[in-house]
């Protein structure tokens, strides 16, 4: 024990002082905060007012935890939401067993359409819930899983354009994946929100949300085919001739030889864009869609909760960062199986 | 060209506009009243506990709804940032724009929309610690403001302490949270602000009861809904719907006894909640379309306790928003 210590925290005088000085910062954060998030706190009652122990009040995040997690979805049909979110777990378990690619994509996509179906409804008796009623956390994973699934293929035909031999095609794919890339999220929402209804007759309203869906796959789409750009550039041409010289076609060539290639050397790319594309998705927010923060922000303006809008945005950012944590778990996992 | 391809946009708007001369009929075929509010601010629209729209804004809007359907939730709340809600209401997507909205000249004239009340009378004002011993904005020579980046606050302070001779040093902030922790921490003397804003954000403060608003009101900030200008039938409605609220509190007529004041012999009474005489047609609605609209939210009077006053946490007081006979400044013509 003693020898760990002196092996890797104490060797040399530099070691040393770096060791003591975190160990006074971690002094210095950690007892007021374990203080204020768990001795102080408050979670009994059901008004601001059993907030009295002065740290935090967590009665705030239990008495919103509903609107939270469904926005303003209607409480007698959020089983739907919830059965989706069991559908969804087994699914990504069939994928990580599944060894036919073809079945996998059928899974995903077979997932989507259900889960549009529970969450809109519409068939099968269940009644519509408008897109505007949708919030929460819940919002925030139609956001972040509809930009993740559309982004992936659109990158990887988008960056199978830029290095395409036909002029138009390659000039396309450039020009769209440049113009995306060089304006900010925000102002494509903007432009989803504020200015695409100007241009469409009056009678003719796109769902805001679709909007959104939309400017933010093809925003995360540009990103995407840079990422395996990267990886399809990694291959050596030697690779793609020998294949030519078997007689394989164009599309044979990249589904089975380049592209299982490059997309095994690009996964940690391609999950950085994932997670930065599930933060960004708080942006919405701009627009007039509660996400989970959003969601938060709003709830804490209600005159009762004014004063507790810290304890919501602790509990957002410990929602984000369980689903960023567990995304980059799964990346590593990735590596691992394929590397 | 460029002037070619502004007449199209121009083109482009007013056609679009021209389309919904019908706002009543088409909410009647919708089924729905479509709102757009702020996407949250204390007292005028936020989401309650129980996942429902709450506030001043909002009661507003369930007002027109009910005088409609007679049936107060037959409206969308649409939550709009601030940069989005004229395009929502130009597009159609709204029907009634109801976000804390200043009423100013060029909004009314140049964007082609009609301001059809006045709900609530804000202004500018100072919130600072009592400690300080200060009591008027007139003090406040050489005092560091804390104030919201990007906003015409910033724009009022100086213009106000121009006027009245007065240094001072103005610190900005993004964030509403920002400018409380700093004002705590005691980095300004004074946080400028709406008054509604100040109250709110004085709730947020370590120890609220340490902090006083200055009596002073140094800008007009006359908040009201909005709808577009083509529609006349829709803007009188809603105008004479928001004018029922105020008449009704002036009249006495309260949610609780709405229905024993139908039977009153009281003609302004009666005219107002449709016995008699029927007003409603012209607007488009029944005779008594105020009894259920009372039913609903109350008079305006009601509305403002419950959202902002007594009833809530804010506990802003009536001052300008009190009936023009009770020392305030709101005034609605008369049914007749």
């Amino acid at each position: 024990m003693i020898k760990w210590l002196k092996k890797n925290l104490f060797a040399g005088w530099f070691n040393s002082t770096l060791t003591i000085l975190s160990i006074y910062i971690l002094y210095l954060i950690v007892p007021p905060t374990i203080k204020w998030a768990i001795i102080d706190a408050d979670i009994q009652g059901t008004t601001a007012s059993s907030c009295s122990s002065g740290g935090a009040c967590w009665v705030f995040v239990k008495m919103r935890f509903n609107q939270f997690m469904y926005g303003f979805y209607p409480e007698e049909q959020q089983w739907r939401i919830n059965l989706s979110y069991i559908i969804g777990i087994g699914v990504l378990a069939a994928i990580f067993w599944a060894r036919n690619n073809t079945s996998k994509v059928l899974l995903i996509l077979g997932y989507v359409i259900t889960a549009f179906y529970l969450y809109h409804g519409g068939i099968l008796g269940l009644s519509i819930v408008p897109t505007y009623n949708w919030g929460g956390l819940h919002l925030t994973l139609v956001v972040a899983i509809t930009g993740i699934i559309a982004s992936l293929p659109l990158g990887i035909l988008l960056a199978l354009g830029r290095r395409s031999k036909l002029p138009a095609l390659r000039l396309c794919s450039v020009a769209f994946i440049e113009v995306w890339r060089g304006v900010p999220l925000i102002s494509v929402l903007f432009m989803a929100s504020v200015m695409l209804p100007l241009f469409f007759p009056s009678d003719l309203h796109f769902d805001k949300l679709l909007r959104a869906l939309i400017g933010i796959a093809l925003f995360a789409a540009a990103y995407m085919a840079e990422v395996v750009r990267g990886g399809l550039q990694a291959i050596p041409n030697g690779q793609f001739e020998a294949a030519k010289s078997l007689g394989m076609r164009y599309w044979q060539i990249m589904g089975l030889i380049v592209l299982p290639q490059a997309i095994k050397i690009v996964i940690p790319g391609i999950m950085n864009v994932f997670i930065a594309l599930f933060k960004d998705t708080t942006l919405v927010l701009i627009i007039g869609l509660f996400d989970l923060l959003g969601m938060v922000q709003a709830a804490s303006t209600d005159p009762k909760w004014l004063a507790y809008s810290v304890e919501g945005y602790v509990f957002a950012a410990f929602g984000f960062w369980i689903f960023c944590f567990t995304m980059s778990r799964i990346s590593v996992r990735l590596e691992k199986k394929h590397g | 060209m460029r002037r070619a391809g502004a007449a199209l946009l121009l083109c482009f708007l007013a056609c679009s506009l021209s389309i919904n001369a019908k706002t009543l009929e088409a909410v009647q075929k919708r089924g729905y009243l479509q709102c757009g509010v702020s996407q949250s601010l204390p007292g005028f629209s936020y989401p309650a506990d129980n996942g429902s729209w709450s506030g001043i804004d909002v009661d507003i809007c369930r007002a027109v709804a009910t005088a409609i359907f007679n049936d107060p939730e037959k409206v969308r709340f649409i939550p709009l940032s601030s940069k989005e809600r004229f395009t929502a209401l130009q597009s159609g997507e709204i029907d009634i724009l109801s976000r804390n909205t200043t009423w100013t000249f060029t909004r009314d004239a140049q964007l082609g929309f009609e301001f059809t009340n006045i709900v609530y009378y804000d202004g500018q004002g100072f919130l600072v610690n009592k400690r300080s011993g200060i009591t008027s904005a007139k003090q406040l020579d050489r005092a560091i403001l804390c104030t919201n980046a990007g906003t015409t606050t910033e724009l009022n302070a100086a213009d106000y302490f121009r006027a009245n001779g007065m240094d001072y040093k103005i610190i900005s902030f993004e964030k509403d949270t920002e400018i409380v922790t700093a004002f705590d921490s005691g980095r300004c003397d004074a946080y400028t602000g709406d008054q509604s804003a100040l109250t709110a954000q004085r709730l947020k403060l370590a120890n609220p009861d340490d902090y006083v608003i200055l009596p002073e009101v140094i800008s007009k900030e006359p908040l009201g809904p909005l709808v577009r200008q083509d529609d006349t039938v829709w803007i009188d409605l809603v105008r004479w719907v928001i004018f029922g609220l105020v008449n009704a509190e002036e009249a006495n007529i309260t949610q609780a006894n709405v229905q024993t004041k139908t039977k009153s012999k009281d003609p302004a009474v009666q005219r107002l909640l449709g016995n008699n005489q029927d007003l409603g047609k012209y607007i488009g609605l029944k005779a008594n379309f105020l009894v259920g609209v009372i039913k609903a939210v109350g008079n305006y009077g009601e509305i403002f306790e419950r959202n902002l006053g007594a009833g809530s946490q804010l506990n802003l007081p009536r001052g300008l928003n009190n009936l023009w006979n009770n020392g305030g400044i709101m005034y609605a013509p008369p049914y007749r």
